[in-house]
């Protein structure tokens, strides 16, 4: 019995290439999971700026408001509003990572929706509370 | 049922009696990550409204909001929960990134040395504050 000849070979091409030239192509998933890790980096931040603030309340009435004046100009504004969307961003963004944890939401489909809902989310959060806060100022 | 549970595990029976996975205390990481995560869900949203609420507030005002029980308790908590959060999360960061052994230990350690210390200054802040100081 004569052996068949094998197929040709040809190099199986990674999902992440496009077909015909090879050039790298772009996912919404991996962008948003390297985005969690940087927006919680950001959000420690935060952290020593939120420990400067309350530290600045044992310390006298004038120290206190150069932190504030700080928050309120334009390059603190610029900070404030990275950190909130940040703060929405990994906080949707983890729920979802929660979700997944119980099982749920796994399909491909499932993955880039939940995607699209935590983006959707995290601007309009961030605005709800930036609106809300010029509104009670 | 037992053999069925078995199936789905990751571990040796003697390892999971010991709490010990792959990486000896791998389990135990990624569970304080998702217990921290949980608590800090409605502690963060407290947070956000409450801070908004103190959009352009003096010191005294700031201050007059954290000597109650109330902001004091959620506070602290939000202050504990989300350092523990930060420095599990961190770490993660850093092993996944840092393989020479010597920069990953000294990594490792002034991250949480950084954290442990400022983690102590926020929450003597507030229970400075709410003691009446």
């Amino acid at each position: 019995m004569a052996e068949a000849a094998p197929p040709p070979r040809t190099r199986p091409i990674s999902p992440f290439l496009f077909p015909p030239t090879g050039t790298y192509r772009w996912q919404m998933t991996s962008t948003m999971s390297i985005l969690h890790r940087i927006t919680g980096v950001a959000l420690g931040v935060g952290a020593l700026l939120l420990t400067w603030w309350l530290l600045a309340l044992l310390g006298e009435p004038s120290d206190f408001a150069a932190v504030q004046d700080f928050l309120g100009s334009i390059f603190g504004h610029f900070l404030l509003l990275g950190w909130t969307w940040a703060l929405f961003y990994h906080l949707s963004n983890g729920i979802r990572h929660l979700v997944w944890d119980t099982g749920h939401a796994l399909t491909l489909p499932n993955v880039y929706r939940g995607g699209w809902l935590v983006i959707g989310m995290s601007v309009v959060l961030t605005l709800a509370t930036w609106l809300a806060g010029y509104w009670l100022r | 049922m037992p053999s069925h549970h078995s199936q789905k595990r990751l571990v040796g029976p003697l390892s999971r009696a010991r709490g010990l996975g792959s990486a000896k205390h791998g389990l135990q990481h990624w569970w304080a990550q998702r217990v921290s995560a949980v608590a800090l869900v409605p502690l963060t949203l407290w947070f956000v409204y409450s801070v908004v609420h103190l959009t352009g507030a003096d010191q005294a005002r700031v201050h007059d909001w954290l000597a109650r029980p109330a902001s004091a308790i959620l506070m602290s908590l939000f202050i504990v929960a989300m350092f523990h959060h930060l420095a599990l999360g961190l770490q993660t960061v850093i092993e996944d990134y840092v393989h020479r052994e010597g920069v990953k230990l000294t990594a490792l350690l002034l991250v949480k040395g950084l954290i442990v210390l400022t983690a102590a200054a926020a929450l003597f802040t507030v229970l400075h504050v709410a003691v009446g100081g």
